[in-house]
């Protein structure tokens, strides 16, 4: 019913102001139903296009594979040379982390104040779109292309960082500086100010606190992304989990995966550990 | 003048603070550069520039034959179908193992006061062992579980769904277990206290005030999953990503570009139907 | 700087919603003058100090600026202009998380240099100017502190000392001292007026105390509902033309204050006469 009055042309004044008040209108028609079916047929046919392997997946045979596979990492190997490799694996991949997240925020900046609408409405479409397509890429994807030019390494790895961290540091920038209460870039400009003395007094230190927060969330986040980025050889530890895998070096790949997981929670704990501290 | 003689006995108490930071930056830096080998002029050598040169030539025309483009299409469909089983079993583990962890549902917690907390000391230890199991879950990325996976039973999309599953499993269960602590105990407790279960007072209690905001984040991670999902498959794991790598190391810029395009776009209908649905949720 | 305005409107708005705010204003303020615009709220007060900055183009009438035209100008000409002119907004909008220091230094943006005034952001260049400055409103011991560890009145003073470091030769106030307590924003609008003679400035300054703005000015402006009341030299404001300007409304905030005017008698007797208005 509801879907029918939707339909009907708005009735003469005189029969809407009636109706308006002897009828109660009928209650808004639920959607809930409709979306529910279709994220349950969304769920049963991803499964059933699975090809019925994952059905294979509780069998008596993957789980003994998948025994094998993590006893196979013990013992791990502690050979003080490897551990050093290792060591160094960790450093290049905060290394790359920490440069591609500061390189990023530069590149944000840039393009976050025409995407913030302050150089015209068609430069704000120009500069989002830029953001968009940096942000919807992963940096696996950066990563691989990059490599081709760069060739390997972690150089290629950094920059891949760097594009992709770009992107959501830039628009979460440009949302931020939209939001920023206009009043002191303005009372700043009628005073004579020129934009980049204006913006720099007044709408910065406004979103200073904000951009900052963002900055080490993204730098925890790549810390994260930079640990696996190697597995397409783009540097760091997931170059050398990659490289021991292939070659099937079963110690010395559970040295690798304990080093990235001590990493991995050590970045977690710090970051709760700070956001805590601030919070409080 | 007296004045400005006087100002100039009040330092800037932040400046030393601040060349200090400057400087350690500025040597940090120059290590991070020396580490990452931080050298763009090798993008511009001769035979990187050639490299790259071909390789974005080769873009043009993106490959469009109605063959490549099927094969796009189903490797779509494999990577949403990777994502949605992925977050589907994440979910089916993460609410009751969430469900264990959080204290707002402790039936033993009932009737006590904080010093005579160590009368139940098991279900504190299952408590705490769930918490752990999660943090393990989830620091571990889901490309190393993918690519473990890949060793273990072999390529295709099964090792993806697993390799999230696993890691969203401790992602979302952290997240569902802060959103029920969060909640006011108060409406839990009169449920516990009058003689109800653990679950019957999640699902009268604690459900009604906290499935939007769970449904709303398990939205927001099917989103990040068909990220993942694709990521996954440079692994070995199917899907988008495989065919990806595949033209990638075959250096068909055409195929690369289309399945580009193809990537973007899926991410971008994600993006709309995953703020459609929260708003909707709103 | 001389300014003259003849037969200026200024309407605020788009489509329905367009309301004239300031109607067929005409005077000329000379060189050096300082004068105190009073009148109810809503009565464009704030748009007429606007106006006079350059900073809202007025619908008809002409604005001059020291015998130029300031809205005929170029874009960068106009905004070279600007720099000469400083409009102090009532509540002076300071970014929560900058320094006094910066704070008080922005107040000179126009006569800075780009980089310089970006370095000044690393490292505040002119602080000692910035002391002064807070110096002549008793605030020296907040030049480094954060602007939100300040209280409304001391933030208010800050945007006031940003006049003392600006070059400007025409100064315009909108209610400087209104978060100040009576002694206090004596003593301020004391200061900024002395600085203004000692830079042989104009002063235009907005003020919801009417004893102040007569205690203060020579010459009074009376704004209402748009237009220009009167325009007069302050002792030929007497009691029954400001109850005429704030209508009845006046007569309760008269006897709430307690002055002791002289003719606050003559007020208080001719209710019956301001209530037709």
């Amino acid at each position: 019913m509801a879907g029918l009055n939707t339909h009907v042309s708005s009735p003469p004044k005189t029969q809407a102001g009636t109706a308006a008040v002897t009828a109660m209108p009928p209650p808004p028609r639920r959607r809930a139903g409709v979306i529910f079916l279709a994220i349950a047929m969304l769920i049963i046919a991803s499964f059933a296009s699975l090809r019925g392997e994952w059905r294979g997946l509780f069998s008596i045979e993957s789980a003994a594979k998948m025994l094998d596979l993590f006893t196979g990492f013990f013992p791990l190997e502690t050979d003080s040379r490897f551990l050093a490799k290792v060591a160094w694996a960790t450093i290049e991949t905060i290394a790359m982390s920490f440069l591609a997240t500061l390189i990023a925020l530069i590149v944000a900046v840039v393009i976050a104040v025409p995407a913030a609408g302050m150089s015209g409405v068609l430069m704000r479409r120009i500069a989002r779109a830029v953001l968009n397509f940096l942000r919807a890429v992963p940096e696996l994807v950066w990563a691989s292309m990059l490599v081709i030019a760069a060739g390997l390494g972690p150089f290629p790895g950094t920059l891949a960082l760097a594009f992709h961290t770009a992107g959501v540091l830039g628009r979460l920038l440009a949302d931020a500086l939209e939001n920023a209460p206009a009043a002191p870039y303005i009372a700043l400009r009628h005073n004579g100010a020129s934009a980049i003395a204006a913006f720099a007094y007044g709408t910065l230190p406004v979103v200073l606190p904000q951009i900052a927060s963002y900055t080490l969330y993204r730098w925890e986040n790549n810390i994260r992304a930079a640990a696996v980025l190697g597995v397409i050889g783009a540097g760091g530890l997931g170059q050398l989990l990659y490289y021991h895998l292939s070659l099937l070096q079963y110690h010395d790949t559970g040295t690798v995966l304990v080093a990235m997981i001590l990493l991995v929670a050590l970045v977690d704990g710090l970051s709760s550990l700070m956001r805590e501290r601030m919070a409080s | 003048m007296m004045t400005m003689n006087r100002s100039a006995s009040r330092p800037d108490p932040a400046w030393h603070e601040r060349l200090i930071a400057t400087w350690v930056l500025v040597f940090v830096i120059m290590g991070c550069l020396v580490v990452t080998e931080f050298k763009p002029w090798t993008l511009l050598d001769e035979p990187s520039l050639r490299a790259t040169r071909q390789f974005l030539a080769s873009f043009f025309p993106p490959a469009h034959d109605a063959v490549f483009l099927k094969l796009i299409l189903v490797s779509t469909w494999q990577t949403i179908a990777v994502a949605t089983a992925g977050v589907t079993l994440a979910l089916i583990f993460a609410v009751p193992l969430a469900l264990i962890a959080t204290r707002t549902l402790s039936i033993s917690r009932l009737g006590q006061g904080q010093s005579q907390n160590h009368a139940a000391w098991l279900p504190k230890i299952i408590r705490h062992a769930v918490r752990g199991l999660l943090i393990m879950l989830r620091s571990i990325p889901e490309l190393v579980w993918g690519l473990l996976f890949v060793r273990a039973i072999g390529l295709g999309d099964t090792a993806g769904v697993l390799a999230i599953a696993l890691t969203y499993c401790g992602m979302m269960g952290k997240v569902f277990l802060e959103i029920m602590e969060s909640q006011d105990a108060r409406t839990a407790d009169t449920l516990l206290i009058n003689g109800a279960s653990r679950s019957q007072a999640f699902l009268y209690a604690t459900l009604p005030n906290c499935l939007p905001e769970m449904v709303s984040y398990t939205v927001f991670r099917w989103e990040c999953a068909i990220r993942s999902s694709v990521i996954l498959g440079f692994v070995g794991a199917g899907g988008l990503g495989q065919q990806m790598d595949l033209s990638m190391r075959m250096l068909a810029g055409g195929q690369v570009v289309t399945m580009l395009a193809a990537f973007v776009a899926l991410v971008w209908i994600a993006d709309i139907i995953s703020k459609q649905l929260r708003s909707w949720l709103d | 700087m001389t300014i003259s305005l003849s037969n200026l409107t200024v309407k605020l708005g788009r489509g329905d919603d367009m309301r004239t705010i300031l109607d067929d204003i005409s005077l000329d303020i000379t060189s050096g003058e300082q004068i105190a615009i009073i009148g109810p709220s809503g009565a464009g007060k704030t748009t007429l100090l606007h106006t006079l900055a350059c900073a809202i183009k007025p619908t008809s009438g002409t604005l001059c600026v020291n015998n130029t035209l300031p809205w005929a100008l170029a874009k960068s000409a106009l905004h070279k202009l600007r720099g000469g002119i400083f409009l102090a907004p009532q509540v002076p909008p300071l970014p929560p998380r900058q320094r006094v220091v910066n704070s008080v230094l922005a107040g000179r943006l126009a006569h800075t240099g780009l980089l310089a005034s970006l370095w000044s952001l690393y490292k505040p260049q002119d602080a000692a100017l910035a002391f002064a400055a807070l110096m002549r409103f008793k605030l020296e011991d907040k030049l480094w502190l954060r602007c939100d560890r300040l209280s409304g009145g001391e933030r208010q003073r800050v945007g006031l000392a940003r006049i003392m470091v600006s070059e400007a030769p025409l100064l315009l106030l909108d209610e400087p001292v209104s978060a100040l307590d009576p002694a206090l924003g004596l003593a301020a609008l004391k200061t900024i007026q002395d600085e203004a003679n000692a830079r042989h400035a104009t002063l235009v300054v907005s003020l919801h105390d009417v004893q102040l703005a007569r205690a203060r000015f020579g010459r009074l402006i009376g704004l209402k509902a748009g237009r220009i009341h009167f325009d007069l030299p302050t002792h030929l404001v007497g009691e029954a033309t400001l109850a005429d300007l704030y209508g009845a409304e006046f007569e309760v905030a008269a006897s709430m204050v307690k002055t002791t005017v002289d003719d606050l008698t003559s007020v208080v007797s001719a209710p019956a006469a301001v209530r037709c208005f």
